[in-house]
């Protein structure tokens, strides 16, 4: 059985069509929009993580700690070789990466971890020449700590694998050099030069890294780089990068390395994206609060209209609570369908934009919209809808209640 | 006025007992002393008619008998329980069981049918299933000759119509006391007539105490008891 107060409350609700459209709209809105602003806004965010995790993986390793004065004069000489930063001093690479590697895999989310030899060079085609970073990776481990298969865009990594002279080189440096696969291009650093062949070409997205990174096999790039060995860094991907900083911080105690999680790493970005969502929350709150003060203008337009009901309702018995009840009943009402018709138009809209044809690259590259689907988001804009409509309906509700119904029926009530 | 015959139900005589009832309205200058210790008792199964001129304060009365209203100063007595001084919940649960009231002015719930303003203290009170509920709205209805109408909402049904409906709202809990400021006020003879020996026989066969305010001299004179006021006071 129905409670008598729901009824009434429909049937109040849907005496006032006009108010109550009004309200269920903004409502509707408020869930929708509420949808839709997260949906994309966190489809950037998550898109542009998911890039550079891909490239750089979760957390890097680079630059032992210098212990104490004392080992940093042992160490001897050149003052290139020492940083100071935060207080701290560092020596340059990695001295063993196999140890280093090895104590990397006990962690338990850790998923890969990849040395890489890096160096400055130069690169001449046929064509032109330019600068560009040379990173020498063994590929089974580097795979392992990036997306590299799945960026290559032009040839393939088995190519690039069973070609000892093979280089990885990134879409816009290829462009800029007019390299395709299989053409010859010669690597110069530090005097030296080696021939190698474009195995296969590669995009992340990420402009600065597609111009700039050209990925050898890590023979070919000590020989290269005169650097017999050791390494430059630790690329680590883990199973879950959200706890990236605190395994960053226990890897640096244990390892005495510089270690950065990506989050540290990319703080530019991020601290973009969280403006962004907060400027877009704060869009999204006006609209909420707009449902809320529909509602709270409905259901005072009610009480107004209704304070004979109202009596008639004391006079039988119904108490003060029940008056209440009524009038949240109401926005119970709205909330309910709003909820339900929001969470559909947010879905729709989202799906909408998700084929709005938009070419982005720079920090990541998509040709459409990007948007995610999360419950979670549809929880959230139901759960504020809820909270702030409720809110503004106790207001009413209470006065309703608080209406004396002899003060009612004598014309004085206020 | 005929001596009042022997209650026919159990339990204490008076359903209804006030004792020096004041109540003034109006605020500041306007503030008005419209009763001035008003003294008054209805006994089960008798007809009571309050008559007096306009202003002179007999609905004022009727919402402090009917709980709708505090006194000023004086005491109220529902079945025998002292309910003037009591909080708000419980005189609201005193009048959703023992108390009807028809009002003078404004008397249904519009958006509703006649069948559904009938069964609205009766949902309240939660006493009767959903289906003798629907059962005994149908025959309060039919008891005031809307037996046809009880599909209409308020607003499809006339003045009287709606007044009628009114009062069979009012006696839908089966109320010990049933209060009603001028239940006939908006009827022709015939019907006026009809809500006069239906409230008649009420008191009679279920020994309920009717309390009516009225300026038709007929009624009040077919009534067991006729009280009339003037400024305030019974006299
Ligand atoms: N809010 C108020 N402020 C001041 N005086 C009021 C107020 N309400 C009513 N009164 C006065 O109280 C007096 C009693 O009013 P009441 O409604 O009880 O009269 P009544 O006997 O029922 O009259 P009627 O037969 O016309 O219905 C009237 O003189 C009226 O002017
Ligand atoms: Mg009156």
């Amino acid at each position: 059985m129905t409670s008598p107060n729901l009824r009434i409350a429909y049937r109040f609700l849907t005496a006032k069509k006009r108010a109550m459209v009004m309200s269920l709209s903004c409502t509707v809105l408020g869930v929708g929009l509420f949808i839709v602003t997260q949906a994309t806004t966190s489809g950037f965010e998550r898109f542009f993580t998911k890039t550079i995790l891909g490239i750089n993986g979760a957390i890097r390793i680079e630059d032992k700690i210098q212990d104490t004065m004392r080992s940093m004069a042992a160490a001897g000489g050149g003052d290139s070789h020492f940083a100071r930063r935060d207080g701290v001093k560092y020596i340059e690479g990695i001295e063993e990466p196999q140890a280093l590697m090895a104590a990397v895999r006990e962690f338990a989310n850790v998923r890969g971890v990849s040395a890489v030899v890096r160096g400055n060079v130069q690169l001449q085609s046929a064509f032109k020449a330019e600068d560009a970073q040379v990173f020498g990776i063994r590929l089974e481990d580097h795979v392992r700590v990036s997306d590299l298969a799945e960026q290559v865009t032009n040839g393939s990594l088995e190519d690039f694998r069973n070609s000892p002279t093979g280089a990885l080189v990134g879409r816009v440096l290829a462009d800029r050099l007019q390299l395709a696969v299989g053409d010859s291009l010669v690597i110069s650093a530090r005097g030296a030069s080696r021939r190698v062949q474009v195995a296969a070409i590669y995009e992340t997205g990420y402009r600065e890294v597609d111009k700039t990174n050209v990925y050898l096999h890590q023979a070919e790039a000590r020989s290269l780089l005169k650097r017999p060995g050791g390494a430059t860094f630790l690329q680590i991907s883990l199973h879950d990068p959200a706890r990236a900083p605190q395994d960053a911080a226990r890897l640096e105690q244990v390892l005495r390395h510089s270690v950065k999680a990506w989050q540290e790493r990319e703080k530019t970005w991020l601290a973009v994206f969280r403006a962004l969502r907060i400027s877009t929350m704060i869009t999204v709150s006006v609209f909420t609060l707009i449902a809320s003060l529909a509602m709270f203008n409905t259901l005072a337009m009610i009480v107004l209209e209704k304070t004979k009901d109202i009596a008639i309702l004391r006079s039988m018995g119904y108490e003060r609570r029940d008056v209440t009840r009524i009038f949240l009943w109401q926005a119970g009402i709205v909330l309910a369908v709003g909820a339900i018709a929001g969470a559909l138009l947010g879905a729709a809209v989202t799906w909408l934009v998700s084929q709005v044809p938009l070419p982005i690259n720079g920090i990541f590259k998509t040709d459409r919209f990007i948007v995610t689907w999360d419950p979670a988001h549809y929880a959230g804009a139901v759960l504020t809808a809820v909270v702030m409509v409720m809110v503004a309906s106790l207001i009413p509700a209470r006065r309703a209640a608080r209406l004396e119904p002899g003060d009612i029926v004598r014309g004085t009530a206020q | 006025m005929s001596p009042p015959p022997p209650a026919p139900a159990a339990g204490p005589a008076w359903a209804l007992r006030c004792r020096g009832l004041h109540r003034h309205l109006g605020e500041g200058e306007g503030r008005v002393h419209v009763l001035k210790g008003v003294s008054f008792e209805a006994e089960r199964g008798q007809v009571y008619a309050i008559v007096g001129p306009s202003g002179c304060g007999k609905s004022t009365l009727l919402y402090l008998l009917g709980l709708l209203d505090r006194p000023d100063e004086g005491e109220i007595e529902i079945n025998g329980r002292r309910m003037s001084n009591h909080d708000d919940a419980a005189r609201t649960a005193a009048r959703g069981e023992h108390i009807g009231f028809v009002f003078q002015f404004h008397f249904l719930m519009l958006e509703f049918t006649a069948l559904e303003n009938v069964m609205m203290p009766m949902r309240k009170l939660g006493r009767l299933p959903p289906a003798a509920m629907r059962e005994r709205a149908h025959a309060l209805l039919d008891s005031v000759g809307l037996g046809a109408k009880t599909h209409r909402l308020g607003t499809q049904l006339s003045g009287g119509e709606q007044q009628r409906v009114a009062i069979a709202r009012a006696l839908a809990n089966q109320p010990a006391i049933l209060l009603a400021d001028e239940p006939t006020g908006n009827l022709d003879v015939r019907n006026s007539n009809l809500v006069f020996d239906l409230l008649t026989r009420l008191a009679k066969d279920n020994g309920q105490a009717v309390v009516l305010v009225t300026h038709n001299p007929e009624i009040a004179q077919r009534c067991d008891v006729t009280r009339p006021m003037r400024d305030g006071l019974f006299v």
